[in-house]
């Protein structure tokens, strides 16, 4: 397990996001998402924590952050690049879509460029069939990408 | 004089940068010192023809698509702001074909409407459905329902008024309404059209449910995949609440709905609603063994409503203009309309309500327009992931639950991916067997193993293609199909056959066999 340091401020946003959310019922699953939207990701060094305040097991948590695909233990770079894999946009090349953008970054799905600019992550239908084939760069949904595109797409992320 | 205009706030519209052509048109507009009142509406659901902008005039809506943000100056010029003829202006939106030929009832408003606008809402007839369900009894509500002839339009079909009854006859001192708005099919979308494009339908057919059977609080269980959804119903939610149609004593009746939004993390099994309750819960989503049904042992172990959007939504037009006007939409056993989705290599991708009963061909070539390619259609699959293939053959087959229940196929969600002749069956059924395996819950041995088995089949049929170890590999494939189906404890394991199976019998050919074996065979 490598231990992943996180900041001090980080620590106090957390410990408050817990204070906020431990009284929800089926808290677990909106403090996951809460910390991650806050910090980025969920580091496995406050597991124990989460634990303790919402009386589970640290195994429990463990379980629940890596059940979910959503959900990383490590920073994700300054931008996360998602590419359909889904059936609607096969039928409309995403195939060559996912090798153009392996190729291009040099990283395979999961992994982060060495400048830690860009995560690559492959998603399974963002809900916009209608105009295959399609992309998400942080929380923003392209349609018809082409290779051109998406080249378009992370150069201006990058910048 | 201040000029109506609607821009769509759809993420598919926005995917295609509806964003960029809104602000131009602001920007525009300013600089030449004309006052305009941007609307961001829902969409029309002719997603080829976004980014669409329409005009308000005084014979009614113009239509211009697609619009892109070098095409504002000379919008400007053509004096669209009155509805003056340019190459992209489409005649009034009402009149459209693709528009005129569908019967919209649960997507009446989406579009047309600002999805926030509670008063927007009001004015194109909202709440009017909830308004007569307060005077009426739990037990009566559910009959209504229950006589539509609704089917729960999540993929299963089960009679919506019939499980609402089961709620409503249990004791308990806490009953839930959860919405399955975790839409995970690919090639499906109109649940997101409907959070996005008409949220308070969704709210007011929640609330209705809540009042039949006596729940008093209701969660939305929003896939993480949706931003914009999200926001956008959180927003309708509080104006709701501030307006008395949520909280306590709504409209004045004694009854009280809660209502929350719970974001989703990324698995495709928590559609599956026990695994959703699970995960409600906070825990990870397994699925549970049924019985106990939900609707009896459901979030928190108390009576739950499980339904998908679609569902929810089709509610207050039920209840406004009575059971029988929405049944008599429809065929046989499959009462009302459904939303279809067009989707993958399609020209005109889009929203299409219509009662069923439409043949998939008139789907895919009078509105679809065939591929978007121009290369024929070979095969479409229908209800998402789960779902058959069907080649052109069965391109005649009535949109009925029980039509496609007799091909083995199935409607699920009103889902319709089109492929054109370039793609690759063998490599379409490997595909099943892989996202089973990567999206499997891992509580049962015939979809834990039998997906990642399953790959590696397919892998062999296709290198030994030729070979005489072939005809065993076929035959294995068709075994462990056997097994998934009569041995998963629920429909993603239990369906995956039907996307492999289907491709093998329909598409031999792609696998190494002759054309004609066992055509149609299941
Ligand atoms: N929309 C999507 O994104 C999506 C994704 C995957 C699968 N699906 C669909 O899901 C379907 C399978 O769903 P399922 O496993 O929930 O089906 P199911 O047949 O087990 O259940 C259907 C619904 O009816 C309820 N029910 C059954 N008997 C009842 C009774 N006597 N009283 C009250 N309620 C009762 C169940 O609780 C459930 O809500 C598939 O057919 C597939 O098409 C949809
Ligand atoms: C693997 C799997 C995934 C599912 N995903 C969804 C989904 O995303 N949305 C949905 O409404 N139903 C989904 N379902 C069906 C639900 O289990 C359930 O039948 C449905 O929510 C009931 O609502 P309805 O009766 O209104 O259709 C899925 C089922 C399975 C087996
Ligand atoms: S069939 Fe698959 S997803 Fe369903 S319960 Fe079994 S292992 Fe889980």
């Amino acid at each position: 397990m490598q231990d992943i340091e996180i900041t001090q401020d980080e620590n106090l946003a957390i410990d408050a996001l817990i204070v906020r959310h431990q009284r929800t019922p089926g808290a677990l699953l909106p403090l996951l998402h809460a910390i991650q939207d806050n910090i980025g990701f969920v580091p496995e060094s406050i597991y124990p924590k989460i634990a303790k305040a919402l009386a589970l097991s640290v195994a429990e948590v463990h379980g629940v952050v890596t059940f979910y695909h959503h959900f990383r233990t490590h920073k994700a770079g300054e931008h996360v690049v998602q590419i359909c894999r889904a059936e609607s946009c096969q039928a409309m090349g995403s195939e060559a879509l996912e090798a153009h953008a392996k190729k291009c970054l040099g990283v395979d799905y999961h992994q982060t460029t060495a400048d830690g600019q860009i995560t690559l992550e492959p998603v399974y239908c963002l809900g916009n069939c209608a105009l295959s084939p399609s992309v998400m760069v942080d929380d923003e949904i392209y349609g018809r990408v082409s290779s051109a595109e998406l080249d378009a797409l992370i150069a201006e992320a990058r910048r | 004089m201040v000029t109506q205009v609607y821009i769509p706030r759809d993420s598919s519209a926005l995917s295609v940068g509806a964003e960029k052509v809104a602000s131009a048109i602001a920007a525009e507009a300013k600089r030449r010192g004309l006052e305009v009142q941007i609307i961001r509406n829902g969409s029309r659901g002719l997603y080829w023809l976004e980014t669409m902008v329409e005009v308000a005039t005084e014979n009614g809506r113009v239509a211009y698509a697609p619009v892109k943000p070098s095409d504002i100056a000379s919008l400007f010029e053509a004096d669209f702001l009155n509805g003056k003829s340019h190459a992209l202006c489409l005649g009034l939106t009402e009149n459209l074909a693709w528009l005129k030929q569908q019967q919209r009832l649960t997507f009446a408003r989406v579009g047309v409407i600002d999805p926030v606008s509670l008063e927007d809402y009001i004015a194109h007839d909202g709440y009017l459905g909830l308004t007569n369900a307060l005077k009426l009894s739990g037990a009566e509500i559910v009959k209504t329902v229950t006589d539509s002839g609704l089917r729960g339009r999540g993929g299963a079909a089960f009679p919506t008024g019939i499980k609402w009854n089961t709620v409503l006859g249990c004791e308990a001192e806490q009953k839930y309404i959860v919405c399955n708005a975790d839409e995970g099919d690919s090639g499906t979308y109109s649940d997101r059209m409907i959070m996005e494009g008409d949220p308070y339908v969704l709210i007011e057919g929640m609330t209705i449910a809540g009042v039949a059977v006596g729940a008093t609080q209701g969660y939305i269980y929003l896939r993480s995949e949706y931003p914009h959804a999200l926001a956008t119903l959180n927003e309708a939610i509080a104006n709701a609440e501030k307006a008395g149609y949520l909280g306590e004593n709504i409209l004045g009746s004694g009854k009280t709905f809660n209502l929350e939004v719970r974001r989703a993390a990324g698995a495709y099994v928590c559609g599956e609603e026990t695994s959703l309750l699970e995960s409600l819960e906070g825990k990870r989503g397994l699925v549970r063994f049924k019985p106990p049904l939900p609707a009896i042992e459901g979030l928190f172990g108390k009576p739950t409503v499980v339904n998908n959007v679609i569902s929810l939504a089709t509610v207050p037009i039920i209840l406004d203009k009575g059971a029988q006007y929405y049944a008599d939409y429809g065929m046989g056993r499959s009462r009302g309309t459904l939303p279809i989705q067009l989707a993958g290599n399609i020209k005109h991708g889009g929203l299409v309500e219509l009662a069923f009963g439409a043949t998939l061909r008139e789907l895919l070539y009078d509105f679809g327009g065939g591929s978007a390619s121009g290369r024929p259609i070979r095969a479409v699959q229908v209800g998402g992931p789960l779902g058959a293939f069907l080649p052109e053959s069965q391109f005649d087959t009535p949109l009925d639950y029980e039509a496609f229940t007799q091909i083995w196929a199935v409607l699920g969600h009103g889902g319709i991916v089109a492929f054109d002749d370039t793609v690759d069956m063998a490599k379409m059924a490997r595909y099943a067997f892989e996202f089973c395996a990567v999206e499997s819950c891992g509580k049962c041995t015939p979809c834990r193993i039998g997906s990642t088995r399953g790959v590696e089949v397919i892998d062999k049929i296709i290198s030994s293609k030729g070979k005489p170890e072939h005809a065993k590999t076929i035959q294995l494939v068709r075994d462990l199909s056997d097994t998934m189906l009569n041995g998963s404890l629920c429909a993603l394991g239990g369906m995956t056959p039907y996307p492999v199976l289907s491709a093998l019998n329909h598409f031999p050919q792609d696998f190494g066999l002759p054309a004609t074996a066992e055509a149609g065979k299941a």
